[in-house]
């Protein structure tokens, strides 16, 4: 019962009360509720179109078992057959007309034989139907999504940090006048939810031309407010000492923000790199009035549209959902420390 | 690195330049620059051509080649023959879609914190293993709105797991997101299951503050836990809680994504907010009408602004209870 005591365990106290067993039923039916559906998605993307279709679904992708019969070109599918008098045996489904099925046995094709198809059920076996992942690539232009939504993620991430540390340099070591209006101003953005100016703001990317083009996703999105709060408060915490001593040695601002101060932010820059990946790799209204070309559509939009198809290939989405939960999922499952402090600290997401 | 210090060299000349001529502490504003540009572009110019479009009509883009039309996009948007029957309003799914938006945040926000509350209570205990639990419920956050509605559409789609379920148990399927009071229900727990860990963070983050001999005395005095949560722990979580319950509300306002992919806002106008109205007016239908999309968002800002401002007014009255206290 050593294992018993340890599970049980906690700290300070020798024995669990009736509150610690509530607590932890209620984290096991959270742990439930909150990766069940996602783990039954994921189980789901594996599974070959047929039983994608099938009702009641099974949560392992389970697919009918094909055999090569000679004298038939494609593979047939199997079944359990129970035979008249009572004895089951595998056999092949030749062709299916009404309820009467034409079935053979594999290792005699050439007696056949017509059973009633409610005596044989499918042989199914267990079967991770790669295919949705693998074809995925070959459809439609399914590498175009990819690569845009990684290219507008990169880019824009890279744009961020350059530009947020520019702003929260200035905004922390130097003393000019309308400093604090500039921080006023640029704070006074996080008021401004992206909904209510949506409309002017697809004008104004119209107007300067990135109307269908990545940059028109990338560059209203390069200056966050959130960024430039991070790193400054950041950047306050680095001594003004070892700025003075650089100019002594008649290092250039520039060279002093680059060689000094960036390094120096790496924490705060690291935060903020997987905030910018989040945000970018998950952004959906403003991709969604900027991209309206197909070539040009991110994951998100693309997911999208498939969904509103009047036939949803439910395996090929299903697949490429699990695709666009995959980089978010890894980031959180080795940088959650990160996230979660830094999401904390500031208050913002 | 060699590529970054290759980069970072070709931008020296340049601020070099700029040093001369604007002097050493004013050179800041050359740093500040690209921001303030990319906020100007994309934020400042937009809210004033937002004022703009919500005067004019006509379906051109350009703000100055509309004809000005005075408070007409707002009366379209707000007139109604009799206020107490909807369908007599002349934009009877703008009615709707406030309606909604207003049900939708009062039941979405309250359960919302109300269960990030229970979780952040749970997480703060001594238990087992905190960061683990603590990322279980923090993971849906990350994930994006569309991925979040597929996996929900998913489940719930005719077909679906929720309807296999409910076939074992001898009961009849039911058509979970096209009976309008189904897909009301969902749209408002996927929404609590994608953002509750955000917001269980922060008042795990002020649970956390609380210091702890405040604990160790209500021990002391044999206080109940009851008594312990309802005088120690709720009132010095208050200011947590009233920034949390206000972004909570101003997210709630603002719902969009998930739910145009879950339901697409129907079935009917069962499902559809404010953002999803806009979207549509400005640029989903045939005709672009922006500057009734603009006159909508504007009532939007108007909603936003009364949120923001109950925050001040709240997080002010509670720091003066905390130092009259």
């Amino acid at each position: 019962m050593g294992w018993m005591n340890f599970l049980l365990r906690t700290r300070g106290r020798q024995r669990l009360d009736w509150t610690d067993v509530l607590s932890y039923t209620y984290l096991v039916v959270g742990l439930f509720t909150m990766f069940a559906p996602v783990v039954w998605l994921v189980m789901s993307s594996f599974k070959t179109e047929a039983a994608i279709g099938q009702f009641p679904p099974t949560f392992m992708p389970y697919t009918q078992k094909t055999v090569v019969v000679a004298g038939h070109d494609k593979p047939l599918p199997l079944f359990t057959v129970t035979l008249d008098d009572g004895r089951k045996r595998e056999m092949a489904q030749v062709q299916r007309m009404g309820i009467m099925a034409t079935m053979v046995d594999p290792a005699a094709p050439e007696e056949r034989v017509q059973v009633n198809i409610r005596q044989r059920e499918p042989v199914n076996t267990l079967k991770f139907a790669w295919g949705n992942y693998t074809e995925l690539f070959g459809k439609f232009t399914f590498g175009t999504y990819l690569w845009n939504s990684v290219f507008i993620t990169v880019v824009a991430t890279v744009l961020t940090l350059l530009f947020n540390s520019m702003a929260a340099f200035a905004l922390s070591k130097y003393k000019f006048r309308g400093q604090k209006g500039v921080f006023f101003l640029i704070i006074a953005t996080l008021m401004i939810p992206p909904t209510i100016i949506l409309v002017p703001v697809f004008l104004v990317i119209n107007h300067v031309g990135l109307l269908n083009s990545l940059w028109g996703v990338i560059l209203p999105a390069v200056a966050t407010p959130t960024g430039v709060f991070l790193l400054r408060q950041y950047m306050l915490t680095i001594p003004d000492e070892l700025i003075e001593a650089a100019r002594m040695d008649h290092a250039s601002e520039w060279r002093i923000y680059w060689r000094i101060v960036l390094p120096l932010s790496a924490p705060a820059l690291a935060v903020l790199a997987i905030f910018s990946v989040m945000w970018r790799w998950n952004d959906f209204l403003l991709p969604l009035i900027v991209l309206s070309k197909n070539e040009f559509f991110t994951l998100q939009l693309a997911l999208n549209s498939f969904q509103g198809e009047l036939n949803t290939q439910w395996h090929y989405l299903l697949a490429m959902t699990v695709i666009t939960l995959l980089p978010v999922t890894l980031v959180f499952a080795f940088l959650q420390r990160y996230i979660t402090t830094g999401i904390a600290g500031a208050g913002v997401k | 690195m060699r590529f970054l210090a290759f980069f970072f060299n070709l931008l020296e000349p340049f601020f070099r330049f700029g040093q001369q001529r604007l002097g050493l502490q004013r050179l800041g504003w050359l740093f500040v620059a690209p921001n303030l540009i990319v906020f100007g572009l994309f934020c400042f110019l937009p809210i004033l051509i937002n004022l703009i479009y919500a005067v004019t009509g006509g379906v051109q883009l350009m703000p100055l080649s509309r004809p000005y039309t005075g408070a007409e996009n707002f009366q379209i948007l707000f007139e109604c023959g009799n206020y107490l029957d909807l369908s007599t309003c002349r934009k009877d799914v703008f009615w709707r879609a406030i309606f909604n938006t207003v049900k939708f945040s009062f039941i979405q926000v309250g359960l919302m914190v109300l269960l990030a509350m229970v979780t952040a209570l749970v997480l703060n205990r001594k238990i087992l293993g905190r960061g683990f639990w603590r990322g279980v419920f923090f993971y849906p956050v990350l994930l994006s709105p569309v991925v979040v509605a597929l996996i929900w559409k998913w489940l719930l789609q005719s077909q679906g797991a929720f309807n296999a379920g409910l076939v074992a148990l001898e009961m009849s399927p039911v058509q979970w997101l096209t009976e309008s009071g189904w897909a009301f229900f969902w749209t408002v727990f996927v929404s609590i299951w994608a953002h509750m860990g955000f917001y269980t963070l922060i008042l795990l983050a002020g649970l956390q503050a609380i210091p702890k001999d405040l604990y160790e005395a209500a021990e002391m005095d044999r206080a109940s836990p009851w008594r312990t949560l309802t005088r120690i722990t709720l009132p010095l979580l208050m200011p947590n809680l009233i920034v949390v319950l206000v972004l909570a509300a101003i997210r709630a306002v603002q719902v969009f994504d998930e739910v145009f992919v879950l339901t697409g806002g129907g079935p009917g106008s069962a499902t559809t907010f404010i953002v999803q109205f806009i979207y549509q007016t400005g640029f989903a239908e045939q005709i672009h009408l922006y500057g009734l999309a603009a006159a909508a968002s504007l009532a939007l800002a108007f909603f936003l602004i009364v949120l923001t401002l109950a925050q001040l007014r709240l997080t002010r009255a509670s720091e003066a209870g905390q130092k009259g206290r």
